[in-house]
Parts: C-alpha cells; sequence; structure tokens
C-alpha cells in the first residue's frame, strides 16, 4: 500500500512504525458532587501545572518550538477561557467536563476559520488534553518510547511533541492531519526530520509494520518488498554520503566553477554558513537593522553589525542587499503611507531614491566596514526596474566609495533590458521569489494563487535565460538569491540558463553541491533547453528530470 | 483612555507568534487593553484565544484602546508590535 501526502524535505527514512497513544476519551457529562468553587480551585490548579509544565518545555527546546509552547502556555491560562469554564461549573460540571468543553468551544471556533488558524486548533487541543489528563492524575498523551528506533505515525503532533522528539530514536514521522504550514511541518523543516504530513489514509498503518518514508516523493510505502527496501536505504546512505562528503568549491562536473553561496538575514548565521561550505553570502538582508525601530540606525550602529558580519567572510564575496521596504514591510521613517497594491508600490529602490539620507548613510557604513575588513563586498539594490535606477544607484555607491555596485532582477522589466541593465551595473542578482510573483502576476502571500508561484515556469525560466546571457556577452556575474537555487535539478537548470553563481539558505548547500558535480556544462545546457521548451511548470520539471536522467554519468561520481 | 488603529503587518495576520508578541505585551502592560477588528466588537487584548479567535489577517485595520498606567506608552509599544511583520 502507498499512502500520498506532503513531503518535508528531500530525505528518506525505513523502519518499523509506532503509534502515537490515542487520546483521552471525553470526560463524562455528569453533575459534580463538589462545590463550583472547589471544581475552580481544582481547574485552576491543573492550568497552572500544565502552563508552567509548557513553559519549561520551551525553555529546553529554544527556537522556534519555544514560541509555540509558551504560546500554548498562554492558551492554558487564558482569562477568557477560564471565564467560560466557571461559567460551566456554575451548572454543576466536574473541572475535567468543564475545561474538556471550553477548550472543545474554542477549538471548533478556530477549525471552522481554516487555513493558518484552523491549524492552531490542534495546538489548542493538546493543551486540553494535558489539562484534562492532570484533572484525572494519569500521564498526558505524548511520544511513545518503545525502545528501538521507529517511525512515528500520528494524527497530528502537538508542537510540545515535536520539539521533545528524541531524534537519535525517531526515524522518521507521518501525519494523517496537518498541512505544510502546521507546526510539524514547520518543526520538522527547522530540525531536519525526515516527514509526510497530511497523509489521510495512513490510518491504516499498525503498530510493527514496516513502512519507507520517501519525503521527496511525497509517499508513505507500507510493508515494502525487499528491493524498495534496499533502493530506500541505498538513497539514505547516499544522502548520509553528500552530507558528511568533504566540502568542496561548487563546480560542475567538467571542472566550471559555480560559487556556492548563502543567504542571511543577520550576521548570526555566518559560522554556521562556513562551516556548511558557504563559499561567501550571496545575499544578506539588511532589514533586521531596521524593523523594530522607528528612526533608522546610525552610520555607527550600521558600521559595527556590517564589519561583524563582513569579519565571518575574510577574503571571500559578501553581498549585500541594501534596504528593501515597502508597504508591504512598513517603516515608518521611510513609508508609511497606505497603499492598493504594496507590492507593486513605493518600494526598494523606489523608496530609498525618496528618502536618499537613508540610502547615504546605508552605503557610508557599508563602505566604512569594508575598508575595515578583508571580504570582498558587493552591493546591490532591490526592485530595480530601469536603467536610470540602475544608474542612479551606482554612481550613489561609487560616489561613496563601494567599488561593487549592482541590481536584483525582481521585475520582468529588468530581465527583458538585462543587457542595458547590465551595461552600467556590474552584476545582476536574480531574486526568482519576486521574479515569479511579477511574471506570474500572483501575490506570493496568497494562498489561492499559490499554484502559480512556481519558478519553474517556462516564462520565469526564459527571463532568467535572458538575464544569463546578457551577462555572458558582457562578462558581468549573474547570480541566483533565491529559493529556487536550493532546488538540487531547477540549480542545475539556472546553470545551464547563464547563472554564474548560487546562493541559498545555508542547509541545501550539500544537495545542491552533489547534484551540480554530476554534470557538464553542455549537459546544464541542454537539461536548461529541455525545461524551457516545455509548456508549463510541472513540464518543466518533468522535462529537465528526462534530461537529466540521460546525461551520461561522470566518473567518480554517485548517481541516487 | 487612548485609542489607534493600525494595520496588522505580519505576513501570516495574528496567528501563533504574533499573537503570542502581543497578548504578552498586552498582559503585562498592567493596563486594562483591548483590540477590535474594523466593525467587530473589543476584545481582551491579555487573552490569546480571544485574540486569535478574531481571526486577523495581514492588512487588516485593528483598533486598540488602552485604559490604565502609562496608557500612551503603552499604546506606542503595542501599536509598534501590531504593524511590525514577526513572520519575516
Amino acid at each position: 500500500m502507498e499512502f500520498r501526502g506532503t513531503g518535508i524535505g528531500q530525505g528518506v527514512a525505513v523502519g518499523p512504525v509506532v503509534r502515537m497513544a490515542e487520546r483521552l476519551p471525553e470526560p463524562v457529562d455528569r453533575p459534580s458532587h463538589l462545590d463550583p468553587a472547589r471544581e475552580e480551585e481544582r481547574a485552576r490548579a491543573s492550568v497552572s501545572v500544565v502552563a508552567d509544565d509548557l513553559q519549561r518545555k520551551g525553555a529546553q527546546a529554544g527556537g522556534a518550538a519555544q514560541d509555540v509552547l509558551e504560546a500554548q502556555a498562554m492558551m492554558a491560562e487564558d482569562p477568557t477561557l477560564m471565564d467560560d469554564v466557571v461559567k460551566r461549573l456554575a451548572d454543576g460540571k466536574t473541572a475535567e467536563r468543564a475545561v474538556f468543553e471550553a477548550f472543545a468551544a474554542f477549538r471548533d471556533l478556530l477549525s471552522s476559520m481554516g487555513g493558518y488558524m484552523g491549524e492552531r486548533a490542534a495546538d489548542l487541543d493538546d493543551v486540553s488534553q494535558r489539562v484534562v489528563a492532570h484533572l484525572l492524575k494519569v500521564p498526558a498523551p505524548g511520544v511513545p518510547n518503545p525502545g528501538h528506533r521507529f517511525v512515528l505515525v500520528a494524527r497530528d503532533l502537538a508542537p510540545a511533541d515535536t520539539a521533545l522528539l528524541d531524534l537519535t530514536q525517531v526515524l522518521g514521522l507521518v501525519t494523517i492531519d496537518g498541512g505544510p504550514t502546521s507546526h510539524t511541518a514547520i518543526l520538522a523543516r527547522e530540525k531536519s526530520i525526515v516527514a509526510i504530513v497530511g497523509a489521510a489514509d495512513a490510518t491504516a498503518l499498525a503498530d510493527g509494520d514496516t513502512v519507507i518514508v520517501d519525503a521527496e516523493n511525497d509517499l508513505v510505502v507500507q510493508g515494502p518488498d525487499a528491493d524498495a527496501v534496499a533502493a530506500a536505504k541505498e538513497r539514505i546512505a547516499e544522502r548520509a554520503a553528500r552530507a558528511a562528503a568533504p566540502i568542496t568549491p561548487g563546480a560542475l562536473a567538467d571542472g566550471t566553477s559555480v560559487p556556492l553561496l548563502a543567504n542571511l538575514g543577520s550576521a548570526d548565521g555566518a559560522a554556521n554558513a562556513v562551516e556548511l561550505g558557504a563559499e561567501g553570502v550571496g545575499l544578506f538582508r539588511t532589514e533586521f537593522l531596521f524593523l523594530d525601530a522607528d528612526r533608522a540606525p546610525s552610520v555607527r550602529e550600521q558600521q559595527e553589525q556590517y564589519t561583524r558580519m563582513l569579519s565571518a567572510f575574510p577574503g571571500r564575496k559578501v553581498v549585500v542587499r541594501v534596504l528593501d521596504a515597502g508597504a508591504d514591510k512598513p517603516l515608518s521613517f521611510l513609508n508609511d503611507a497606505e497603499e492598493e497594491n504594496p507590492a507593486l508600490g513605493l518600494r526598494g529602490i523606489r523608496a530609498l531614491r525618496h528618502a536618499e539620507v537613508i540610502l547615504r548613510e546605508q552605503l557610508t557604513a557599508l563602505a566604512a566596514a569594508d575598508a575595515a575588513t578583508d571580504a570582498d563586498l558587493w552591493v546591490m539594490a532591490p526592485m530595480i526596474a530601469t536603467v536610470d535606477e540602475t544608474r542612479y544607484f551606482t554612481d550613489l555607491c561609487r560616489e561613496l566609495g563601494l567599488k561593487t555596485a549592482g541590481v536584483m532582477v525582481e521585475t520582468p522589466s529588468a530581465a527583458l533590458i538585462a543587457d542595458r541593465v547590465l551595461g552600467v551595473a556590474d552584476f545582476a542578482s536574480i531574486g526568482t521569489n519576486d521574479l515569479t510573483q511579477y511574471t506570474m502576476a500572483a501575490d506570493r502571500l496568497l494562498g489561492t494563487v499559490a499554484n502559480l508561484q512556481d519558478p519553474w515556469a517556462p516564462a520565469v525560466l526564459r527571463l532568467v535565460a535572458e538575464v544569463g546571457a546578457a551577462g555572458g556577452r558582457l562578462g558581468k556575474p549573474v547570480g541566483i538569491c533565491g529559493e529556487a537555487a536550493a532546488d538540487p535539478l531547477l540549480a542545475v537548470v539556472l546553470v545551464g540558463l547563464g547563472a554564474t553563481t548560487l546562493s541559498m539558505s545555508p542547509s541545501a548547500l550539500a544537495d545542491v553541491r552533489a547534484s551540480l558535480a554530476r554534470y557538464t556544462r553542455e549537459d546544464a545546457e541542454r537539461i536548461a533547453r529541455a525545461a524551457l521548451a516545455a509548456e508549463g511548470a510541472a513540464e518543466a520539471k518533468q522535462a529537465a528530470k528526462q534530461a537529466a536522467e540521460s546525461a551520461p554519468t561522470p566518473t567518480g561520481t554517485t548517481v541516487p | 483612555m487612548v485609542e489607534r488603529t493600525v494595520r496588522v503587518g505580519s505576513s501570516h495576520g495574528l496567528h501563533a507568534r504574533p499573537a503570542k508578541l502581543f497578548t504578552q505585551a498586552a498582559a503585562s502592560s498592567g493596563a486594562s487593553v483591548t483590540i477590535a477588528k474594523a466593525g467587530g466588537a473589543p476584545v481582551n487584548a491579555a487573552s490569546i484565544l480571544a485574540v486569535i479567535a478574531q481571526g486577523i489577517d495581514h492588512g487588516d485595520e485593528v483598533t486598540v484602546v488602552v485604559d490604565g498606567g502609562d496608557e500612551q506608552r503603552v499604546l506606542d509599544e503595542l501599536v509598534e508590535l501590531l504593524s511590525t511583520d514577526h513572520d519575516e
């Protein structure tokens, strides 16, 4: 049997199923033999114990899990909820039943709202179960510990469970409910747990079944034959070998260099990026310095931050994007006007040009940090649509002493006149997320048009090709700094279209490095042509896969 | 009593993390705080469930009312929290 769900990441796992303990039975609705005040005391005591417990687990877990657990702790002690509990106690209910009903009422409300709010309903259910378990003096449902490694199958994991999963025991996890934005998915991604979420038919799995969890192909296989298990184990070993492989500079099979860079949002991630083999930074976002501020940070404050980050990359390239803000990411000192279409409004270079002093200060701080460190600093401007904007930015950079000034290509306009833009700019870096949004005219924050937000769309690839060709003719570097570069096969296509560097979140570096090493430049160009000629995004991906499979295997490398 | 209307900055609206940050700040402010969606009834801003149940999305306008304590400062802080994008 095979079950479909949504795979998180690229991993594979094989092992025996252990199902998560079933939920507590619903507390019986019978009159309490205690008076309401006494029941209220019991309820308050239990929610407070559960809240403290969740707080403590949050502190243990840290990271994104801590936020979720703290939110749950607040739900446990929520004043509106307690009002509702007290009202139900006044009717003579037991504390167990009143707590259960009050949580269930909120749960139903959240479920009926759907989307993000609906997925929070599971958090609330978990808190309810914990409080009721405490009132009944029984253990709270939680992650099982069978004493061997296992694949955990659960309806949906509560954040408290995911955060405390013992990774040495859990081979993978499968949830029956929950979507790609559920906490299970978010935390699985953060902790690199092989996971399939929302596999509705996985209710058929029983304790002890052997399963293959194939996140790359969105598939759970129940009772696989020996060949399938062997193939899965081979893929697991290959992936482990890739992660453990000595870190070499990014390159194609024929030796063509494709530097692999990191996307960073603050100086904190620099050490981790270097460890994972980042050869520099392809996108350093600077918004973190400006958000949560009601004025722009001083030149000195900025200079300190930039110096700290540049110091982590001596002798390496670091591409810094100047402040990217607009009505969709409002900053009171830059642009807080309300706009009908913020994505099409006064943002990026347009906003900075309106408030030139902010741009001047940022470039001044960057130039000073550059002078104080050995990194190779490049700066670029977001949201460029015209040659005039390009010239404005590069002139200002030169005036303030910055050596290398380029542009982000996020608008179809910049891509279509890339030859003229690159006549002025020193380099281009393609932001595939925004380029896709603007090419497909589909809001990237809107779930209802998410199907259009696919960088495999041939129209997007064609614009990338336009920029790649212009860069090639003029001898100017063309980087990619969107999520597209983190997809191992799409990365090959992008290089085939003329990208000279790829920048991604550091966790994707190993897979992309291994993928590039399998193809020559000629292969990459052929694979790219196949994708470009396709009708749509799905067809382009399929065509690229087929073209890639027919590529001869270079000696000395393994093919998964 | 002071009040202000603000547009919510978080890309996914006031769900888990942004709602938690806002509710924590409201609960620890020492003032009585309510939040209301345009056209809706005000709810206790210190109640994370009441806040989440409003279903406040990115770009929605909400009105915050602060009563008691250092109300102007509390209002400034809460408005700033609401207009920041915590999902970035």
